[in-house]
C-alpha cells in the first residue's frame, strides 16, 4: 500500500481525488487529503450562486461522505504548514505529521491584493471563498441598514471584477468598477469590443472608471473612498479586491522546490515538479511559463497527474491550451476564443458591431480564409459553442467567412450542425468529454436521454457552458438513430401536453387516475405529470382547483403561494387595479387584525403575508364578506390586466381603459392555462399601463383599439406583437377568446404565450390566418369553448370556504388545531418576516 | 438549526415500542399526504392508494428545514415510492428516505400500520 498526500482540498484537489479513484489499481494506494478551508471541495467557478441562496452544500462537489465512501482520508480546517522531501513527511499546523509515497501540490491561488495604502482598513474585502462572502454578506447588510444609499466599488474589471460587480449590484448597493487599464477584461476583449461591453454594463446601472491608478483607500477605521489623484476621489463604503490571482507556492518555497520568478511550482508535462515525488496541479502549477486561472486545464492537469503515478509515462499535457472563455455576466453575453487579438500579418478580421443593441462580434480568419484563428463575442454568443467548434477542430468555413456571425436574416448563420463536427471535437473541456463519447453512451444504450448522458460522461456538470450544445448533439444523434426524441411531460407518459390535452378532451376523463389507467407507462405519477393533468382538464370541464386537490401543484392544492417558511400568500383579486376606499380599509384591517405582512405587488394589487395554513379560510371568509374573491396569484391561470386611468381622467385618453380592464379581467379570470396569462390595457399610446409587456395589450388609438399578443416581463422579456389593428371591443375579445384558447390547446407545460409565440412555425402571420382569418375553420370552437369556461366560473375560495368538507385540508396538523410550532418571525421596517435561512 | 433534525430518525418496524393512532384513515387524501403532531415531532403521512401503501416521515425538509414535507405531491420515479417537497421540490424515497434529485441527507421514514379504521405510526419513544 501506498501513501498519496493531496495538499490542498479545492477544485483540481478534488478532481484528483474522483479521477484516481476511478480506477481499479486505486485500492494500491491511500489517499490522503488536507484543506485548509472549513468544509470539502466546493465549486468556485459558480462561488457567485451563494448570493442567490446562501446554500453552500449545493455548492459542494461531494459531500463528505463521498470521501470516506472511496476510501479517501479528507481531513478539513488544517493546513499543510511544511513539507520535509528527504523524509517524505508532511507537518500540518496541528503538529501532526504524515509520511507519504507521492505528494500532490493543489494549493491554488489566493486573491492578489496591491500593497495601497489603507488596504487593511475594515470594508475591503477579497472574492474567493464562501467565507469571504459571508463576510460581504454580513457588511453589507449592516451598511444598508445605516446608509440605504451605500456604494461599494470593485477594484479590477477583468473577468472576476465585472462578477463581483455583479454580486455588488445583486446585495442592493451602488456599484462602481475601478479599473487601472484603459479597457474592461484587458486580457480577453479588444477595444471596441471592450467600449460595447462598458456602455451595456453602464446601461444596467453599473458605474464604470478606466484609467484610474489607485493612490490610497481612505477613511478611519473602515473605508469611506479611494483616492486616484490629488482630487480624484470616490467616496465609497466597501471595496472588493480583484486584482488578479497568486499562485500559493509558500509551502513549495520553504521546501526548496523549484518555483518560477513570479511564483507557481513549476512543472513538466507530466506535471511532475523538480522533486520526482512531487506533482503540482491546478493554480499553483506553472506550466509553459504560465498559470493558468481556469478549471478545465486544472482537470485535465489532475488527469495527467493521476496516470502518471498509476505507471502511464506516456499521459503528458497538449503543449498548447485552450484558454477560450464563455461567460454571462450580468446577463450580457460575453466570449473570446482562440486568438481574440491578433496582428494583422497572419490574418484578417471581420467585425460586427450594433452599438443600440450592445452587440459586438470579431472574428479572425488565417490569410487564405480557410481557417478561424479566433474571436471575440460580446452582447450575444449564442454562436459560441460552434464558433469554438470549428476553430478547436481547424474545421473548413465559408467562402464569405462574414456569414459565420451576421445576424439571419442577412444570409448569416449558415454554418453548423452539430453531427457535423468531427468525432473527436471537444464538447465539454472541462470534463474533457468528446463528440465521439457523448455518441458512443447513446449508441451503446446506456444513456436513452440528455440526463443519462449527463450522469454517464459527466459531461455540462463543470462550468456548464456546454449544456446547449450538448441538448443538441443528444437530440441530433437520437434522431439519427431512429429513436424519437419526443417532448414527453415526464416518465410517466409517452405523450406531450398536447398529445394530452386531446385525448382528456375526447374521452372526457375526469380523473387522475383514468388518464393514468388508460394512458400511462404504468407508473403511478409524480409532480410533473399531475398538476399538467390538473391543469388540462381544468382547462377543459372548467373544474377549479378544489377538485382532486392531491394532484394539484402545492400551490394551487392550498389556493395559496407557499412562502419561504410554509406560510402563504393572500391576494384577492383587484380588476383592473380599481379599488374602493372602503375595501381598501377592508383590506388594512384584516391583515392587521392577522398580523399579516402586506406590500403593493407589482401586478399592482396588494399582497398580505405570512398566514398560516389554519388562517388561510378564516381569512378568506373575511375577505369574501367584503366582497372580495380569489386573485388566483397561486395558479397557472390569468393574474392581473393591468390598466391606467385612461379616458376616465387622463387629458391624453382615448378610451375607457379601466371599464375594459375590468371587462376582459373579469371575463377570464379562473380559467387554467399551461402558465399564468397577464393582461394589460393603455387609452394611450404613451402606454402607462405596459400593455406591449403582457400577455395580451390593449391600446387604444384613434377609432379603436391595437391589440398585441404575446409580451413578456419576467426572465426573458419580448414585446407583444401586433395582431389586430383599430378594432372594436367586441372583435378585441372575439380575437383574445381564439388566441388564448388556440394557446391552451397546444403550448407546453408552463411556457408562456411569448416562448409559445415565438416558437410557432409560421410565426405570427400564421396566428393572423388561424385567429383573423379563420384558416383552420376552428374559430367558432375556440369561442365556444371560451365562451364555456366564461360562464362556469366560480370563486374556488368562496367554493372552499362553505364547504366543510374542501375544509379540512386547510390544518397544519390533522390531529391537532395547533399552528406548526416551528414558525420564527422577526421584526422588519414596522412589519414582520420569516426569520432567514441558516443554511 | 440541525437540532431540528436531530428529533428525527428512522425507525425499523422492529424497534417500535409505541403505536400511535393518528388519525382515522378517511381524514387522510387519497394519493396525497397530511401532518401529524406526536409529542414534539411533525410527521408527514402519506395515503399512497395507487399502490394501497402507507408511508410516514419527518415533515421538515432537511433542504431548508421547514415543515412542509406533508404538502408535497408523492409518486414514483422509476419505481421507487417518493414525495417532491412543496418549496423546491427536493424528491426524497418515501421508502428509505433518500434524496434521489440531489444529495441531501436522507429523511427519516417511521413505521404505518392500519387497524380498522385507523391509522397508527410506530415509535420507539
Ligand atoms: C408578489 C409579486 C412580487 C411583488 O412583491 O410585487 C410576485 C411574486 C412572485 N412571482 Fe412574480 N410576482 C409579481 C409580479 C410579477 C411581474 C410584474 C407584473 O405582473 O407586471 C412579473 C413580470 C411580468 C411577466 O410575468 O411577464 C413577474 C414575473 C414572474 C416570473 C417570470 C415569468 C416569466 O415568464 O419569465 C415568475 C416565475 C414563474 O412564473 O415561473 C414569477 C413567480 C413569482 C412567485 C410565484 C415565485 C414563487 O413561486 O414563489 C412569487 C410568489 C408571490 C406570492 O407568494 O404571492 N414571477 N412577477 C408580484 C405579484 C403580482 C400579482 O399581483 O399577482
Ligand atoms: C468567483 C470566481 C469565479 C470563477 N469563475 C470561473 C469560470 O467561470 N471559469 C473557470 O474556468 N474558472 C473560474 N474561476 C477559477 C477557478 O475557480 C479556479 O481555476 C479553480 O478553483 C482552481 O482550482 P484549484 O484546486 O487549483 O485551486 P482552489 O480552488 O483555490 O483550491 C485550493 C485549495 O487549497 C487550499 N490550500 C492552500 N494551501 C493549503 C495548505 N498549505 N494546506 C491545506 N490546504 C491548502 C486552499 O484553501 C483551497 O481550498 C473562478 C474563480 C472565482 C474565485
Ligand atoms: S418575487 Fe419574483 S422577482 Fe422577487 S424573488 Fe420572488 S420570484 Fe424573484
Ligand atoms: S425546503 Fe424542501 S426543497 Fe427546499
Amino acid at each position: 500500500m501506498k501513501n498519496i498526500i493531496v495538499v490542498g482540498n479545492g477544485m483540481v484537489g478534488y478532481k484528483f481525488c474522483e479521477k484516481f479513484v476511478a480506477n481499479e489499481a486505486a485500492k494500491n494506494f491511500q489517499i490522503t487529503v488536507f484543506g485548509e478551508e472549513p468544509r470539502p471541495a466546493y465549486d468556485r467557478v459558480h462561488l457567485s450562486e451563494f448570493f442567490d441562496n446562501q446554500d453552500a452544500k449545493a455548492l459542494e462537489m461531494a459531500p463528505a461522505e463521498w470521501y470516506s465512501e472511496n476510501n479517501i482520508k479528507l481531513i478539513t480546517g488544517e493546513r499543510v504548514s511544511d513539507i520535509n522531501r528527504s523524509g517524505k513527511k508532511i507537518t500540518t499546523a496541528k503538529d501532526r505529521e504524515f509520511s507519504y509515497d507521492y505528494l500532490v501540490m493543489a494549493t491554488g491561488s489566493s486573491p492578489f491584493v496591491p500593497p495601497i495604502k489603507g488596504v487593511e482598513k475594515k470594508g475591503v474585502f477579497v472574492y474567493r471563498t464562501i467565507e469571504d462572502l459571508e463576510g460581504m454578506l454580513a457588511y453589507a447588510a449592516k451598511l444598508k441598514a445605516e446608509k440605504p444609499d451605500a456604494k461599494a466599488a470593485v477594484l479590477g474589471g477583468g473577468l472576476l471584477g465585472l462578477e463581483a460587480g455583479k454580486a455588488v449590484l445583486d446585495m442592493g448597493l451602488e456599484p462602481h468598477i475601478v479599473e487601472f487599464a484603459p479597457k474592461l477584461m484587458p486580457r480577453q476583449l479588444d477595444s471596441r469590443s471592450s467600449q460595447v461591453l462598458k456602455l451595456k454594463l453602464e446601461s444596467i446601472g453599473l458605474n464604470i472608471h478606466l484609467s484610474k491608478a489607485t493612490n490610497q483607500i481612505l477613511g478611519d477605521g473602515k473605508i469611506t473612498g479611494m483616492e486616484f489623484g490629488e482630487d480624484d476621489v470616490l467616496d465609497v463604503d466597501m471595496l472588493i479586491v480583484s486584482a488578479g490571482i497568486r499562485p500559493r507556492d509558500e509551502l513549495a518555497k520553504a521546501c526548496g522546490l523549484e518555483v518560477g520568478v513570479r511564483g507557481g511550482i513549476l512543472v513538466d508535462n507530466t506535471m511532475k515538479t523538480s522533486d520526482d515525488n512531487i506533482y503540482a496541479i491546478g493554480e499553483i502549477a506553472l506550466y509553459n511559463q504560465m498559470i493558468y486561472g481556469l478549471v478545465a486545464p486544472g482537470y485535465d492537469m489532475a488527469d495527467i497527474a493521476v496516470r502518471q503515478i498509476l505507471g502511464e509515462t506516456n499521459a503528458v499535457m497538449p503543449e498548447s491550451i485552450d484558454m477560450s472563455t464563455k461567460l454571462k455576466l450580468i446577463g450580457v453575453d460575453v466570449a473570446s476564443f482562440g486568438e481574440p487579438f491578433m496582428p494583422a500579418s497572419k490574418g484578417h478580421s471581420i467585425i460586427f458591431e450594433n452599438k443600440t443593441e450592445y452587440l459586438y462580434k470579431r472574428i479572425n480568419v488565417s490569410l487564405d480564409g480557410k481557417k478561424l484563428l479566433g474571436g471575440i463575442l460580446v452582447g450575444d454568443a449564442t454562436d459560441y459553442s460552434m464558433l469554438h467548434q470549428i476553430y478547436l477542430n481547424g474545421m473548413a468555413i465559408p467562402e464569405n467567412a462574414a456569414q459565420l456571425i451576421l445576424p439571419i436574416s442577412d444570409g448569416g448563420a449558415a454554418f453548423g450542425d452539430v453531427m457535423d463536427l468531427p468525432d473527436e471535437a471537444q464538447i465539454c473541456s472541462c470534463e474533457s468529454v468528446t463528440k465521439g463519447q457523448i455518441c458512443s453512451v447513446i449508441e451503446n444504450g446506456e444513456a436513452k436521454d440528455l440526463g443519462d448522458v449527463v450522469s454517464c460522461t459527466k459531461a455540462g456538470t463543470g462550468c456548464g457552458g456546454c449544456k446547449p450544445m450538448v441538448a443538441d448533439l443528444t437530440n441530433a444523434k437520437l434522431k439519427s438513430l431512429g429513436i424519437e426524441v419526443k417532448d414527453t411531460i415526464c416518465e410517466h407518459f409517452d405523450y406531450n401536453r398536447q398529445d394530452l390535452y386531446q385525448i382528456i378532451q375526447v374521452k372526457g376523463y375526469t380523473t387522475f387516475n383514468e388518464v393514468l389507467d388508460n394512458h400511462g407507462n404504468g407508473g403511478h405519477g409524480c409532480e410533473l405529470c399531475k398538476p399538467v393533468v390538473a391543469s388540462l382538464m381544468a382547462s377543459i370541464h372548467a373544474d377549479t382547483a378544489n377538485k382532486e386537490y392531491a394532484i394539484q401543484d402545492s400551490n394551487d392544492r392550498f389556493l395559496a403561494n407557499i412562502q419561504r417558511n410554509g406560510t402563504y400568500s393572500v391576494v384577492p383579486r383587484v380588476p383592473g387595479g380599481e379599488i374602493t376606499p372602503d375595501k381598501l380599509i377592508a383590506l388594512g384591517e384584516i391583515a392587521k387584525k392577522y398580523d399579516l405582512y402586506t406590500k403593493i405587488t407589482g401586478g399592482v394589487r396588494i399582497d398580505l403575508f405570512g398566514a398560516t395554513l389554519n388562517q388561510l379560510p378564516l381569512i378568506w371568509k373575511e375577505l369574501i364578506s367584503h366582497g372580495f374573491e380569489s386573485g388566483h396569484a397561486y395558479g397557472k391561470s390569468l393574474r392581473t390586466v393591468k390598466t391606467c386611468v385612461g379616458s376616465t381622467w387622463c387629458r391624453y385618453g382615448m378610451d375607457e381603459s379601466v371599464s375594459f380592464g375590468i371587462e376582459l379581467e373579469n371575463r377570464y379570470r379562473g380559467i387554467r392555462a399551461p402558465h399564468k396569462i397577464k393582461g394589460g390595457v393603455s387609452g394611450c399610446i404613451r402606454e402607462c399601463a405596459e400593455a406591449r409587456g403582457k400577455d395580451f395589450g390593449l391600446i387604444a388609438v384613434e377609432g379603436g383599439w391595437n391589440l398585441y399578443v404575446g409580451g413578456n416581463g419576467g426572465a426573458t422579456p419580448r414585446h407583444a406583437e401586433l395582431l389586430a389593428e383599430q378594432i372594436d371591443n367586441e372583435t378585441v375579445i372575439k380575437y383574445l377568446d381564439r388566441y388564448l384558447m388556440l394557446y391552451m390547446r397546444t403550448a407546453k407545460p408552463l411556457q408562456r404565450t411569448a416562448a409559445w409565440q415565438e416558437r410557432l412555425e409560421g410565426g405570427l402571420d400564421y396566428l393572423k390566418e388561424v385567429i383573423i382569418d379563420d384558416k383552420l375553420g376552428i374559430a367558432e370552437d375556440l369561442e365556444k369553448e371560451m365562451q364555456t369556461l366564461v360562464n362556469k366560473f366560480e370563486c374556488e375560495w368562496t367554493q372552499a370556504v362553505n364547504n366543510p368538507e374542501m375544509m379540512k385540508r386547510f390544518s397544519h396538523f390533522i390531529n391537532s388545531k395547533e399552528d406548526d410550532d416551528n414558525l420564527v418571525f422577526v421584526p422588519m421596517r414596522e412589519q414582520k418576516m420569516p426569520e432567514p435561512w441558516s443554511n | 438549526m440541525e437540532e431540528v433534525l436531530e428529533k428525527y430518525r428512522t425507525i425499523q418496524i422492529e424497534e417500535v415500542k409505541v403505536w400511535f393512532k393518528a388519525a382515522s384513515v378517511s381524514d387522510f387524501p387519497t394519493d396525497g399526504g397530511a401532518c401529524v403532531k406526536y409529542k414534539n415531532k411533525q410527521i408527514a403521512v402519506f395515503n399512497f392508494a395507487r399502490i394501497n401503501k402507507w408511508y410516514a416521515c419527518q415533515n421538515v425538509c432537511p433542504h431548508k428545514m421547514e415543515m412542509v414535507l406533508s404538502r408535497g405531491m408523492i409518486g414514483d420515479e422509476k419505481g421507487i415510492p417518493k414525495v417532491a417537497c412543496p418549496l423546491h421540490k427536493k424528491t426524497f424515497s418515501l421508502e428509505s428516505g433518500e434524496n434521489l434529485n440531489g444529495d441531501l441527507e436522507s429523511i427519516a421514514t417511521y413505521p404505518v400500520k392500519i387497524e380498522g379504521e385507523n391509522v397508527y405510526i410506530g415509535f420507539s419513544d
